[in-house]
């Protein structure tokens, strides 16, 4: 209940985002305002059995509450022709703020997890470079280190959406972003040790998991802003993540900041992986295929509402969402109730830190009809994020990596969300 | 010079010498360990398309079939045909009306990724087990299963080079786009 006149931003409910700062709007996600307040005859003031007993004490590692365990990734079935390959993603539905747990970023494996005893790593610099050079864990602890909050995103993430596949949810569609502090070695400091010669403009990058999953690196990036990882969040970079230190390549597609990093090959040529040939590589109409495709797409996704959650009942509720582009900082997200048709400039919520993800949200007054739910955002360098349509158009049906296109919910008027192509 | 100005100057001295201090002492954060590419001849299975990384060595595809049979045709099946969407490696045809099969052969533009590859990531339940010279027979077998090459080319750093993959032209290179 709300005695103040809303001003409409949009068509189909959407309301001026300065009102999300005065109402009470609280919580997470799917909020319904209209139960008149402190008139709920079920509201129990007993003190409850947790304030009545002490609880266990502190831990050695923190695990969560037993009310937020269904708080998961969701990971792929085993594939016997591909031992330990395959993804998990994140529950973004769930999630809010910008940073995604430790425990719940998003993973892709090629031959599963290593157990890497850091004593034991090497970090190797050769090729054409002044001195080759090897690098302990301990070694590189030692080093001057950056922290930087950055998304990082598969590059096969969304790609359902161009293969047209029917319902989903925020996890299962999109779950292959996630964002985090780094913490590592900007990579021009072990480079400019190593001596970098004229000749080289690659750098290849090679894991030590099972399948030493290799990526070319262009020497520009690599002295740019990449950075040998070693931590995130604060805590040693997970095993899934990279265990004891990744690549990481702000901006760019997640296969190429190689993860268990153990080699890093000044060379003249690009090395041609079977992992920027065969795979992560986009076929057009014509059947040429877009090869080393690197920054990320400016992109949005609405996680509130969506996909395969229901609206409880007309009445007020938050969308939200998160932002993020491999080009530059989030300027600008605007939201859609009608497919498009009519748009408002959501609340950004959270800091628009460079190659991050953004968190916005916008009101909605749901009148109890049909709604098409959208968001597009905008980056620092004016992309704009594009429609399917636009994506289909310009690089046809066949290709399946690096989608950034516009998401539809469509809102039926039993409140039912779903993933629609409008 | 006033007394004045003889502070300012050993102040700025002073600043200069500190400054100094602290940028060499940036500069000497250099822990790397040297060592030579031969010490790295095991560690490094880099193989570009321009033959630089590869190994002594050498195989055909006749050699290869005994070592494919043992070690790929589980997965791959035993001409190539695959068991799974991914494990397809021959056949395919960028060109067909439909959406194209991608294999090694339709597909891939170079045949050093296929040495780079199984050296480093096959067989997948037991990478790295296969020797350089069972790995240039199973790279010489999958190209004749594509029908690239003969039966009996050897292949090894000089010839891999050489041999020439239908979708060779077939890739845009956008690495220019940072």
């Amino acid at each position: 209940m709300t005695k103040k006149i809303l001003e409409k931003a949009a068509a189909n409910g959407l309301i001026n985002r300065r009102h999300l700062l005065g109402m009470g709007l609280t919580g997470a996600g799917v909020v319904a305002t209209n139960s008149v307040m402190g008139a709920d005859a079920a509201l129990n003031f007993e003190i409850p059995g947790w304030s009545k007993q002490p609880g266990p004490g502190a831990s050695a590692y923190g695990g969560r509450s037993s009310y937020a365990e269904q708080l998961q990734r969701t990971a792929g079935r085993p594939n016997p022709t591909y031992p330990g390959g395959g993804s998990s993603r994140s529950p973004l539905q769930h999630l809010q703020g910008i940073i995604t747990p430790n425990s719940l970023h998003f993973e892709r494996h090629h031959a599963g997890i290593p157990d890497i005893d850091p004593a034991q790593h090497k970090l190797v610099i050769n090729g054409l470079v002044r001195q080759p050079l090897v690098f302990s864990y301990e070694d590189l602890l030692k080093y001057p280190m950056v922290s930087r909050i950055y998304f990082l995103e598969c590059s096969g993430n969304s790609g359902a959406l161009l293969r047209g596949v029917q319902g989903g949810n925020a996890q299962s569609l999109h779950g292959l972003v996630s964002c985090a502090e780094w913490t590592g070695i900007p990579l021009s400091t072990l480079l400019d040790e190593a001596g970098v010669l004229p000749d080289a403009r690659w750098v290849a990058a090679v894991g030590a998991d099972a399948a030493s999953m290799g990526r070319s690196v262009p020497i520009e990036k690599a002295l740019d802003d990449t950075m040998v990882a070693l931590f995130q969040n604060g805590e040693p970079v997970m095993p899934g993540q990279g265990y004891p230190m990744r690549l990481f390549l702000p901006g760019w597609e997640g296969n190429a900041s190689v993860k268990w990093l153990s080699q890093l090959k000044l060379t003249r040529e690009a090395v041609h992986f079977r992992d920027e040939t065969s795979k992560y590589t986009d076929v057009l109409s014509n059947r040429s295929s877009l090869q080393f495709t690197f920054p990320m797409g400016t992109k949005s996704l609405i996680t509130s509402p969506s996909g395969q959650m229901s609206l409880p009942g007309q009445g007020l509720y938050k969308i939200t969402g998160i932002a993020w582009s491999g080009t530059g900082s989030i300027r600008r997200v605007e939201v859609s109730a009608d497919g498009g048709r009519s748009w408002a400039d959501a609340l950004i919520e959270s800091n628009q830190f460079d190659k991050a993800l953004t968190r916005f949200s916008i009101p909605w007054q749901w009148a109890g009809g049909d709604a098409i739910l959208q968001s597009r955002a905008t980056d620092s360098a004016g992309n704009v994020q594009p429609t399917r349509d636009a994506i289909i158009a310009d690089r046809g049906t066949i290709s399946f990596y690096h989608n950034h296109c516009i998401q539809s919910w469509a809102v039926t008027d039993s409140g039912e969300v779903s993933n629609v192509y409008v | 010079m006033s007394m004045f100005k003889k502070i300012l100057a050993a102040l700025l001295l002073a600043s200069i010498a500190m400054s100094s201090f602290l940028a060499s002492s940036q500069e000497t954060v250099r822990l790397g360990t040297p060592v030579t590419e031969d010490q790295l001849e095991n560690f490094d299975l880099v193989a570009p398309p321009d033959g630089s990384g590869f190994p002594s060595g050498s195989g055909t595809a006749r050699q290869g079939k005994a070592v494919f049979d043992t070690n790929c045709a589980a997965c791959h099946a035993s001409n190539g045909e695959g068991t799974s969407g991914n494990t397809v490696i021959v056949g395919g045809d960028m060109h067909s009306e439909e959406n194209p099969l991608r294999t090694v052969g339709s597909f891939w533009p170079y045949a050093s990724t296929i040495f780079d590859y199984v050296r480093r990531a096959m067989p997948a339940d037991a990478p790295k087990s296969l020797s350089n010279t069972e790995v240039y027979q199973v790279t010489a077998y999958v190209l004749f299963l594509n029908g690239i090459i003969e039966e009996d080319m050897v292949l090894n750093s000089e010839t891999l080079q050489s041999v020439e993959m239908p979708n060779a032209d077939g890739f845009i290179d956008r690495s220019h786009i940072q």
